[in-house]
């Protein structure tokens, strides 16, 4: 279980996040949305213990999130930080060779299914190739939280299509939970179980996306156009 | 990846709409197997926690079963699926005449509308 507590972010004098407090569900696939900046990024990046909380408490299956909770935690980051003299292959051995549960089985699996080559070399692939890539090591591992941060933005229809597809695929519901950050809502919709809606640093609804189709007649989208909108 | 869902409307009951169509049409037949939560989840684009609402909720309703270790079987019992068929119907009948009556036609003018239609139909098809 992820349990925030009283948790604040400061980028200089800026507060990303602002005394938030939650708990999210385990074995769901959860969508954080909110506009640009709104500290979607910045909750990922304190979960994965890439960034350490100004105030509070972050606690991951009850372990406080620090460098170290990458032993339960996959985390694909927006940017690419791929050697690109390495090939495809040197990639998921390196991943191999980081992370315990990294199942090289699975990754050929995931490689198969993405249509990547182990030969090719990573300063070759497309954009498109280099995202299929990051979710193959991603979702290699046998990892019970999975953090994926926009894993579709800037990349054409189809191989968002692809990764949709591979994520459904690959993720293993009972044992682990996958938390998404996007603006791709309509893609990702109808694969969310729940959503976390974050605005101006606090998390502003925390909901079940079917029960919020029955109780509002509303998808994401259109309460996300009501809710921001009315400011 | 499959028809779109309306993101409106829960998606476990457009899934149970669409499993149930195809069950009426003989796509599924009386005792097959459905695909497995995953295939499903994959086919049709959605989370596999939905499609196992969806399961469990065709499961009350009696229109398929699980058997252990083998999966999910559409029942093979008549009376449940002639019901799930006079069901499909009179949802059809209500909202088509919802529909009319909100534009103002009388019932009579349903009627003979669909007569006329129907008889037309027929007339073209012979020719």
């Amino acid at each position: 279980m992820i349990e925030f507590k009283q948790v604040s972010k400061r980028y200089g004098t800026k507060h990303a996040l602002k005394e938030v407090s939650f708990s999210l569900p385990t074995g769901k696939v959860i969508g954080i949305i909110g506009e640009n900046g709104s500290g979607k990024s910045t909750t990922l990046k304190l979960i994965a213990g890439l960034a350490k909380p100004s105030s509070g408490e972050i606690l991951v299956n009850g372990k406080a999130a620090s460098r170290r909770i990458s032993q339960i935690v996959s985390y694909l980051s927006e940017s690419d930080g791929f050697y690109p003299f390495f090939s495809v292959g040197d990639m998921v051995d390196y991943s191999h060779s980081q992370f315990a549960d990294f199942r090289p089985e699975k990754a050929n699996e995931i490689l198969s299914f993405m249509k990547l080559d182990r030969s090719q070399k990573i300063k070759n692939l497309s954009k498109g190739n280099r995202g299929r890539l990051k979710i193959v090591l991603t979702l290699a591992r046998d990892v019970p939280i999975i953090l994926m941060d926009e894993p579709l933005s800037g990349l054409d229809p189809l191989v968002r299509d692809s990764i949709i597809k591979g994520l459904i695929s690959f993720i293993d519901i009972e044992k682990q939970t996958v938390l998404i950050t996007t603006h791709e809502i309509e893609e990702v919709e109808p694969i969310l179980d729940t959503m976390v809606a974050i605005k101006d640093g606090r998390v502003i609804c925390i909901q079940d996306v079917e029960e919020l189709r029955i109780q509002e007649k509303a998808g994401i989208l259109d309460w996300m156009k009501k809710v921001y909108q009315e400011g | 990846m499959g028809e779109e869902f309306n993101p409106s409307k829960p998606i476990y009951l457009q899934l149970i709409e669409r499993i149930s169509h195809q069950i009426v049409r003989k796509e599924l037949s009386a005792g097959e197997k459905l695909p497995s939560v995953r295939e499903m989840a994959i086919s049709s684009g959605v989370n596999p926690n939905t499609v196992q609402r969806t399961y469990s909720e065709l499961e009350r309703m009696g229109i398929v079963e699980t058997r252990r270790g083998q999966g999910t079987f559409v029942t093979e019992e008549e009376n449940i699926l002639s019901s799930l068929r006079e069901n499909l119907k009179e949802k059809q009948v209500i909202q088509f005449i919802n529909d009319m009556r909100e534009m103002g036609y009388s019932d009579r003018e349903m009627v003979e509308g669909l007569q006329e239609y129907l008889q037309k139909e027929g007339d073209t098809k012979h020719d």
